[in-house]
């Protein structure tokens, strides 16, 4: 099919537009972040770093970045440990049921985030009769960061194939033996890219969140939600958003240049 | 040597084991199968359970007594009718927006932009997804906002923004999932072979028709893998419609009510019962077009 050069300009126009619109409003929240209007008016009437000075000295948005942080670094912890027993046993192993475990890792990100929620939110508080606290919220954010670490895990382990392990196996190592010196540091790499990943995901989530939170539990973006309707309060929303994508998107980026890095070494 | 017995144990138990690789298999699959089936199936099934059950008036706490009522709410009730409508109309314009938008971009992406540029396109579309939800709705939130940056760029030609409402529910909705429409969609094209539509023009199709009867038939069901995502994460979706969406409601902000100021756990899991259902159904609908291996 040749088209036209007219069709390719338009084309690469529409492509630019939307590109355009996409990063446009990342950059209002950006600018307004330094700007001296409380109310978000565009143009910004003057630029200030007050918003950022006062941000930076307030108890409440850094309690919120540790708590999120804290959140972020144990789910991601869960999610390793699990995420990779599904991936070595869905890749190394046939078994009867296998695709229903596959469905079951995916299920959690593939339902909508109000769906878990709600869901989680009902299962400790009226089934299990615990109370929301901090660790709900770990456990339902390990719950759909398990696909992440799986995905990675499981694309390394079908790319390395067997032949190293087998060879451990007939020199004599145990299963825990090879899967130290041999399954693990091949895996390495790629459990480090799906770790950022979870650690992102579990950042910046809000839904699930809102729904397994105890009342004092504030991570950044229940801060950033409960701030936002407050007058006066829209230039220090703006600062955390700014450090919320600087943040989830730092890892992303890790990540990313992990999986690259690998697929180029091959 | 008082740790020969216990060497000798591991030595016996890692010989059994590697003789036996359906206990290896079990022993591999407990705590992630008991984790998901614990913590998720256990309690999907319980909010069907749940949906069931009823709150005691007096007391405010959830009684398994068993009743069809919330179900029955829900169903016949006008509110949660026009709210359902609402919430299936903005999740259907804001797909159709998304799949207008995301074809022409893929398109480029995928045939027309040299290999160098096909990868920072990726990127550039890839980088966006990765950002806060939370701060793409706030974003637009400052972007709609009463002198917000939309309105200073129309008002010279005397027009106004929607402001806060309905059309920007659907305007942030359809922004927060483009990426998630355009990249199937990419992919989708990308595996659509050169060969094909050399072979179109050479026998003498203009490019729309190739278009029509060779790429949009091979690229359907990663259309409606897109589709998907921006189908059923606007159906489930409530912080975006009270970020930018005024007083509008939608289904889920009647859950997110009855889970926490309303506290009827049971209706809720009742409307949460809708968007599953329709998002099964949809799924069911499309499966035989091949859309659910493009997710």
């Amino acid at each position: 099919m040749h088209l036209g050069r007219p069709t390719r300009g338009l084309l690469a126009a529409i492509t630019g537009l939307t590109l355009a619109v996409i990063y446009l409003p990342l950059v209002v929240v950006l600018i307004n972040s330094f700007s001296s209007s409380t109310s978000l008016s565009w143009p910004p009437p003057g630029f200030t770093l007050e918003w950022w000075v006062r941000t930076a000295n307030s108890a409440g948005a850094r309690d919120a970045v540790v708590t999120s942080v804290g959140v972020a670094l144990a789910s991601t912890v869960i999610a390793l440990v699990l995420g990779t027993l599904v991936a070595i046993a869905l890749q190394r192993y046939d078994f009867f049921g296998r695709s229903t475990v596959n469905l079951l890792v995916i299920l959690p990100i593939a339902l909508p985030g109000i769906v878990t929620g709600i869901a989680l939110n009902n299962f400790f508080r009226t089934i299990a009769g615990v109370p929301l606290s901090i660790w709900t919220v770990v456990v339902a954010h390990a719950t759909f960061c398990i696909v992440t670490v799986f995905n990675n895990a499981v694309a390394r382990l079908r790319r390395t194939g067997t032949r190293l392990e087998e060879a451990s196996a007939d020199l004599g190592a145990g299963g825990w033996t090879t899967f130290r010196l041999v399954t693990f540091p091949q895996l390495r790499s790629a459990l480090l890219a799906g770790g950022l990943l979870a650690f992102a995901l579990s950042f910046d989530e809000i839904i699930v969140t809102t729904f397994t939170a105890g009342s004092g539990v504030t991570t950044l973006p229940i801060f950033i939600l409960n701030n936002m309707f407050r007058p006066n309060q829209a230039p220090v929303v703006a600062v955390i958003a700014v450090v919320l994508v600087v943040v989830s998107v730092v890892p992303i980026y890790l990540a990313q240049r992990l999986s690259a890095a690998d697929v180029d070494r091959r | 040597m008082t740790t020969a017995p216990s060497a000798g144990m591991t030595r016996r138990s890692a010989a059994y084991l590697a003789t036996h690789p359906r206990v290896r298999l079990a022993l591999i699959l407990s705590a992630p199968l008991t984790w998901l089936a614990l913590v998720y199936v256990v309690a999907l099934a319980l909010l069907l359970v749940t949906a069931l059950w009823t709150v005691d008036g007096f007391t405010g706490q959830i009684s398994p007594t068993w009743t069809l009522d919330n179900l029955r709410t829900v169903v016949t009730g006008a509110l949660y009718r026009t709210v359902t409508l609402r919430t299936v109309g903005v999740a259907l314009l804001v797909t159709v927006i998304d799949v207008v938008i995301a074809l022409p971009i893929a398109f480029y992406m995928a045939k027309v932009a040299s290999p160098r540029a096909q990868r920072l396109l990726v990127i550039a579309v890839l980088m966006p997804l990765w950002a806060s939800y939370l701060v793409k709705a706030y974003a637009w939130r400052s972007v709609l906002s009463q002198d917000g940056l939309l309105n200073w760029l129309v008002a010279p030609v005397g027009l106004q923004g929607p402001g806060y409402g309905l059309p920007a529910t659907v305007i942030t909705l359809s922004y927060l999932w483009l990426p998630y429409v355009i990249l199937p969609i990419y992919a989708g094209l990308e595996k659509v072979p050169n060969s094909l539509l050399e072979a179109s023009a050479d026998l003498g199709a203009p490019p729309w028709r190739t278009l029509s009867s060779v790429v949009l038939p091979l690229a359907l069901p990663a259309i409606i893998a897109g589709t998907i995502f921006s189908f059923s994460l606007s159906l489930g979706d409530y912080i975006t419609v009270t970020i930018v969406g005024g007083t509008s409601q939608m289904l889920g902000n009647l859950v997110y009510t009855n889970v926490g100021a309303a506290n009827n756990l049971p209706l809720a899991a009742a409307i949460a019962l809708v968007p599953i259902v329709i998002i099964f159904g949809y799924l069911a609908l499309v499966r035989r077009t091949g859309a659910l291996d493009n997710l």
